[in-house]
């Protein structure tokens, strides 16, 4: 059985992302999440490069690796070509393979990236769609997202969109052939496996918290999603 | 230095890929691209109906493995030869970061983009050339910045007093920061929209915040329960910029231009502080806005109205004549009612 260190040497975002690191600390300076969170990507890339297996595993079971925004600023900044942007990219991967995420509050919430960007890949063909965005979930649209999501029809035609249309054009209904090309690269290059992964690790946390879990918008999704949480 | 940092970017003979957010919150934008491309400027642009998504949104939320979205990538490019393109373009810049980074790593890694092509004749059966010319719109519009301003009927100066516009322009992250020699003036001194404002009579805001990042962090918005932390990285731009008297903020990433806009709303409503004059917020447009906005086409045709932030106050400045009495009519004249004001910042 390989090492954690050996598995993230397999991902080449951290080979790519890990050369020498001097813990300067530029990557802290610039990063954004290290300005709001308690976070500081210089710890972690010092932590990856010692390679004690305990230290890592840590990382895998906390909050931490999931506060960076991937902006990737640090990427530009490092004086020695090292991309703690990258190195996340790795960790956070891991931590689903493994079912570590499940451990931490932050990781948990990948169920609902998953039940909410992930699928709509695969029912509209991109991450984002209209008929799924209210001011319940996202009540920074404001109150004219209200009114455009209630005159949708009339207004997406009037700005030239094709919405739920077949043909070419904005917001147009993606044709089950294309749906279906996506399925199958989903399929073959894993991605419908990390999905089900992380419903399968997700079903046992939702378990043991004693809330109800199934699919879609469920109360174990709101319970992640609205930050209803031990912490808050 | 910047000069330094320059890159091709193709005459004519685009294939053009959608952006996931902009279609939504935007969804005049990429037609508005479109008609300036093929009706101002005379070229070629193909919009496919089979492109989809590149799933970057996905891939840098955690979700899908960088294989994934390797392949998908390799798809929009197999749609791009089935045309008979060579010359990418890309609405978004998440996506531009993707396709950027995935051929890079095809240059470094070449086994990778073998196991790609392998995978993606598998799935679909299809084959992909590698584009000669991969470019985001906004390299577009600044290629052609002269024609468009040779066409423009207004300029960016304030009808009134005579003076230059100030504009802040924010690039998105993934433009140049990831690799700055694909951004025209690199990560630290990117043109791109700089030299729209510069052409179109305006000048630049340079403030200290400048180069922050917008706060998309993707997870980060996408949860509610993460949200603070995109308002407030927004925030720490806008305390950054208002004491340059901003009259307006051009974005060319789908991220920034919605951020900076609806953020706005939020913090007005938290806090009750609004960070344009009278209580208006500073408009935010998209570059295609701005030059649509320039070229003298109706603001209400090409999208304005779903903006969160008033534009208005910016016509007057610019002397744009406009009717307020059309800003939420569906077609044919529909009247569709008005939206709800918001509490603190001011809309007309």
């Amino acid at each position: 059985m390989n090492t954690l260190k050996e598995e993230l040497l397999k991902d080449i975002r951290f080979v790519e992302g890990l050369n020498s690191c001097i813990n300067c600390g530029v990557c802290t300076a610039i990063c954004p999440a290290a300005q709001f969170y308690n976070y500081d990507p210089r710890m972690i890339a010092d932590t990856v490069q010692k390679g004690n297996e305990a230290e890592i595993e840590q990382l895998l079971k906390g909050d931490t690796i999931w506060f960076c925004g991937e902006c990737l600023s640090c990427k530009t900044r490092c004086p020695r070509g090292n991309t703690p942007g990258y190195i996340i990219q790795a960790l956070r991967a891991l931590s689903i393979e493994t079912g570590f995420f499940i451990e931490s509050e932050q990781g948990r919430k990948q169920l609902a990236l998953k039940r909410t960007i992930g699928e709509h890949i695969l029912k509209y063909g991109y991450c984002v769609y209209i008929d799924e965005i209210d001011t319940e979930m996202h009540p920074e649209q404001g109150p004219v997202w209200n009114w455009f999501k209630q005159n949708r029809t009339q207004m997406l035609e009037r700005l030239g969109a094709n919405y739920q249309k077949n043909g070419s054009g904005t917001l147009r209904q993606i044709s089950k052939e294309s749906l279906n090309d996506l399925q199958r690269i989903f399929d073959e290059t894993d991605a419908t496996e990390r999905f089900e992964k992380i419903e399968k690790y997700s079903e046992q946390k939702a378990h043991e918290l004693n809330i109800d879990s199934q699919e879609g918008k469920d109360a174990y999704f709101d319970y992640l999603h609205n930050g209803n949480n031990e912490s808050e | 230095m910047w000069e330094s940092y320059q890159k091709e970017i193709a005459d004519d003979n685009y294939y053009f890929a959608r952006s996931c957010i902009r279609q939504n919150f935007f969804p005049a934008a990429e037609e508005l691209f479109l008609k300036i491309v093929r009706q101002e400027l005379g070229k070629d642009i193909y919009d496919d109906a089979r492109q989809t998504s590149c799933t970057g949104i996905a891939y840098h939320s955690g979700i899908v493995p960088m294989e994934t979205t390797m392949t998908v990538v390799a798809r929009q490019f197999a749609l791009m030869t089935e045309a008979g393109y060579e010359n990418f373009v890309c609405s978004c810049v998440t996506s531009f970061g993707i396709y950027t980074e995935m051929l890079e790593t095809w240059k470094h890694f070449p086994e990778k983009e073998q196991e790609t092509r392998e995978a993606l004749k598998r799935a679909t059966g299809m084959t992909f050339e590698i584009p000669k010319n991969l470019v985001h719109c906004s390299d577009l519009v600044y290629k052609f910045r002269k024609e468009i301003a040779a066409k423009t009927k207004f300029r960016l100066i304030n009808k009134q007093t005579g003076e230059p516009l100030k504009v802040v322009d924010r690039i998105g992250c993934h433009y140049a920061k990831i690799f700055p020699k694909k951004g025209i003036g690199g990560a630290e001194f990117p043109y791109v929209l700089a030299g729209m404002i510069d052409e179109w009579g305006g000048v630049q805001v340079d403030y200290p915040e400048r180069r922050h990042c917008c706060g998309f962090g993707f997870r980060q918005y996408l949860l509610k329960s993460n949200r603070s932390y995109s308002v407030s990285n927004s925030k720490k731009k806008f305390d950054s910029m208002e004491p340059y008297h901003p009259d307006l903020i051009i974005a060319n990433c789908p991220g920034c231009t919605f951020f900076l806009d609806r953020w706005q709303y939020v913090i007005s409503e938290m806090e009750g502080k609004t960070y344009g004059e009278n209580n208006y917020g500073i408009p935010v447009l998209t570059y295609e806005e701005l030059a649509g906005l320039l070229l003298g086409y109706n603001p209400w045709d090409i999208g304005l109205q779903v903006h969160q932030v008033a534009v208005e106050p910016l016509f007057d400045k610019l002397g744009i004549e406009y009717k307020p009495e059309e800003k939420y009519l569906g077609i044919n004249g529909l009247n569709l009612g008005n939206p709800e004001m918001p509490t603190i910042l001011k809309s007309c």
